[in-house]
């Protein structure tokens, strides 16, 4: 298990002081004007060096990302835009960091923005974070006051401003373009891509959005070193990362642990086990709505990874466990998503808008068991073509949980079907 | 998704004081020239002051940036958390429906709602005082099931929990947020298992319930006092210019009441459609920040209240009249950027004729511009010229 003092977050449930000088008490804002100093190339490579991989979902190697953005400028000033419009189903662990531990978010953001030559800042909370917005904007506030921000910041000769937005409920402004559209004032419909962000982003202008998490672990690990944080978790999967578990287990939680611990571990360390008993388990997803479910057995040896969850056929996304003891109506909890999904398309491209609707409305059916066993496979058929043919990943993460369900459940699905036939006969 | 707007909507809109000047703010944390990305923060402040957004908050709006009313009625049918509809007098509740907290009992909640609120989503109670909605994630999945009541999350519920909340609300009671089962934030119930040194010498509460107790704003309308209206990023800026920096004081955000009264009650006078606190239910204690206003109103008529200024010395107090001219007074709202709420504001500073506006100096415009709180407005709008020719026009 990883120890406390190896822990980012170290003030994750606000138990702490949550002022600046708790902050600084906690080791923040430390030596940061130093770490400026080493010169954007030395922060870039330092991150790729780390091993970071984007804590969003997707998992890009965020040093890498920062490296797309412009040497020198065109003209055109450049933004960090900071994706903490947290809405994937199950994920909750950014809400933490900007409540509770909110200056590791805003000492990345200067360093960040340092690193790829933007003097300014957005940060996108959800609309629906008031509180978190409003300890974030005090943090943020404080910041200020304390020079760590503003002109020449942190007394680093960088002059640096930072803002924070706030969205209005709409799931699909965690997408990057979408967000940038939102940002800018329209309805968030995702852009096509390219140009990329990097490119031609918020305003026009070079632009990197990064989630809350990828930004906040930021300096800690300039501070450490390198290797410090690729000395947790296997090759290509380092670091420390945030685990919001939640469902069936004991105790939900979110906690802080090193990257590739096994999944028994994180619920019986955190979570005081599977409610019922590990026998209990029927299904997981691992890592927020979008990925597909795994069935129980499967999941015991599951290691909590990048790597290791694909070769499980679901994916590690955000972090966000949600899991299900045999109580559960699997096939009603998909289709919750599947709900999920149709009312969060934007309704920009045809197999998304129409897709979802259809694909819920089958999944209605399933749930009730009014269906032929033959509508599974065109449900299957569907998805595939939903999938891949959108702008953005919504699409994608509208379909994959149906499949994960039918790859998973499908005797459940057609056991289903069966009852409710013979009952009306 | 298909959302319209409602079919019966009120004549019209005004932000009051403070939330203007809020949002005169929030408009300088955009690039020159990009202030349509404010949208979203304006009407979201216009519903919170209203409780739901109607169609002149979002012409008002849309005004504001400068833009087409199209597409701010494409914002605001776009996003979810703009309520089109009344909403309870007292609390909308969005209870969160979405898989993980479904698989915890988010079902027996919107039971709860259905039998002591509406059968419907969005449909008000039998006494008004409520609605509700099913809503997707909130964020708070750890913490499942939940809802949203006002503008705090209610973690960790039971049906029973949730039913009691209701209850007490409906007494007039505003119950503590956060989780409803002995929890501090997200660490598991049964005890840390990290983190453990610090579990001694905590707040109260975590963060979110902190601040909702400590600006006690929970489920009540806002005006625009509750919290020190700061901008920090643009006091760096040389160019910012006074009389935003006045109204932004954190000392008059503390107790605005006291500051300017005069003003907000010639709003109310003036256009009496636009009752922006209408609805607004009464605070804590039990006095309405329009209540405690009343005493302020046997001031004469045209004299303003003007706030102690720093910048004073490079204004000037314009001639102005204590009531309109024997033919009547003009009708300011022709100047373009007037709208019934600023004329309202004009008359009561003592103008009523476009020929006064014509006459402004420099050193007028500034003193006539601190006290509208509308930073810049009469230059960017070209008052002036435009009052000239109407005054020629007779």
């Amino acid at each position: 298990m990883l120890a406390d003092q190896d822990r980012i977050f170290t003030n994750l449930y606000g138990m702490h002081d949550r002022t600046l000088a708790g902050a600084k008490k906690r080791g923040h804002w430390d030596g940061t004007a130093k770490i400026i100093k080493n010169g954007r190339d030395w922060i870039v490579d330092q991150m790729k060096a780390s091993g970071l991989r984007g804590r969003g979902g997707a998992g890009f190697p965020t040093g890498l990302k920062w490296s797309f953005m412009p040497k020198e400028s065109d003209g055109r000033p450049a933004y960090l835009v900071v994706n903490a419009d947290e809405s994937e189903p199950g994920t909750c662990k950014d809400r933490e960091i900007m409540r509770h531990d909110p200056h590791t978010l805003i000492e990345g953001c200067l360093i960040a923005s340092f690193a790829m030559n933007a003097n300014a800042c957005y940060i996108y909370i959800r609309g629906e974070y008031i509180r978190e917005k409003e300890a974030l904007q005090a943090a943020i506030d404080e910041a200020y006051d304390a020079g760590l921000v503003g002109k020449n910041a942190a007394k680093s000769g960088w002059d640096f401003d930072i803002y924070l937005h706030h969205g209005a409920g709409a799931y699909i402004c965690g997408e990057e373009t979408a967000l940038i559209e939102s940002l800018e004032g329209k309805k968030g419909m995702p852009r096509m891509k390219p140009p990329f962000p990097a490119g031609a982003g918020l305003y026009g202008c070079p632009t990197t959005v990064n989630n809350v998490e990828s930004i906040a672990v930021v300096p800690t690990i300039l501070r450490r070193g390198p290797e410090w944080f690729s000395s947790f978790g296997r090759p290509n999967n380092a670091g420390t990362k945030l685990f919001a578990i939640s469902g069936h287990v004991n105790n939900p939680c979110v906690v802080e642990e090193a990257m590739s611990i096994s999944f028994e571990e994180l619920i019986d360390k955190h979570c005081g086990g599977i409610r019922g008993g590990w026998d209990n388990l029927k299904a997981v997803i691992p890592g927020g709505s979008s990925v597909p479910c795994v069935r129980g057995e499967n999941m015991r040896d599951a290691i909590m990874d990048f790597d290791a969850l694909k070769e499980k056929g679901s994916s590690l996304g955000t972090a966000a466990v949600i899991v299900m003891d045999q109580s559960t109506d699997i096939i009603k909890a998909i289709w919750r998503l599947s709900k999920f999904y149709k009312h969060e398309s934007c309704g920009q491209c045809t197999p998304c808008r129409e897709g979802t609707g259809w694909m819920m409305r089958v999944m209605d059916r399933l749930v009730k068991g009014n269906a032929t066993v033959e509508e599974i496979d065109m449900l299957l058929d569907v998805t595939k073509q939903v999938e891949g043919h959108t702008i953005c990943a919504l699409g994608d993460a509208a379909a994959w949980p149906i499949q994960g369900l039918i790859k998973n459940f499908r005797d459940e699905i057609e056991d289903r079907i069966k009852t409710a036939r013979i009952a009306a006969e | 998704m298909l959302r319209r707007l409602h079919l019966e909507q009120p004549d019209s809109f005004a932000f009051t004081p403070e939330n203007q000047a809020w949002a005169e703010k929030q408009l300088t944390k955009y690039p020159e020239g990009r202030e349509a990305s404010a949208i979203i923060p304006l009407l979201w402040r216009a519903q919170e002051q209203e409780g739901w957004l109607t169609r002149p908050a979002i012409e008002t709006v849309a005004s504001m940036l400068n833009l087409a009313y199209m597409r701010a009625l494409e914002v605001a049918s776009f996003y979810f958390m703009f309520q089109l509809q009344p909403v309870g007098s007292v609390a909308h509740i969005q209870v969160c429906g979405t898989t993980s907290c479904m698989i915890c009992g988010a079902e027996d909640l919107v039971a709860v709602c259905q039998e002591k609120i509406a059968q419907n989503p969005h449909e008000l109670s039998s006494d008004g005082k409520f609605s509700w909605e099913e809503v997707e994630c909130l964020g708070s999945c750890a913490n499942a099931p939940m809802a949203q009541i006002g503008k705090d999350y209610y973690e960790d519920l039971t049906a029973v929990r949730m039913g009691e909340i209701i209850d007490e609300l409906a007494a007039g009671q505003v119950p503590t947020p956060g989780p409803q089962n002995g929890r501090y934030a997200s660490e598991p119930l049964k005890g840390l298992t990290t983190l453990t040194e610090f579990d001694a010498g905590k707040h109260q509460y975590n963060a979110s319930v902190q601040l909702a107790s400590d600006i006690g704003d929970t489920v009540k309308r806002i005006d625009g006092t509750e919290v020190p209206l700061l901008a920090p990023w643009g006091q760096a800026a040389p160019t910012t210019n006074a009389p935003v920096q006045v109204t932004g004081a954190p000392a008059n955000q503390q107790k605005p009441v006291a500051k300017r009264p005069a003003v907000k009650k010639a709003v109310g006078d003036k256009t009496p459609g636009a009752t922006p606190s209408k609805n607004k239910p009464a605070s804590k204690d039990g006095i309405t920040k329009q209540e405690a206003n009343a005493d302020s109103a046997a001031k004469p008529r045209g004299k303003s209240n003007p706030p102690a200024s720093a910048s004073a010395s490079a204004e000037k107090k314009p001639r102005t009249l204590s009531a309109p001219r024997k033919a009547g007074a003009d009708d300011l709202k022709r100047i373009s950027g007037v709208g019934p709420k600023l004329e309202g504001v004009l008359n009561e500073l003592g103008f009523w004729h476009f020929d006064q506006i014509a006459k402004w100096t420099d050193a007028e415009v500034a003193w006539v511009d601190s006290r509208l709180k509308f930073k810049g407005r009469i230059e960017r709008d070209n008052w002036i010229d435009q009052a000239a020719k109407l005054a020629a026009e007779g």
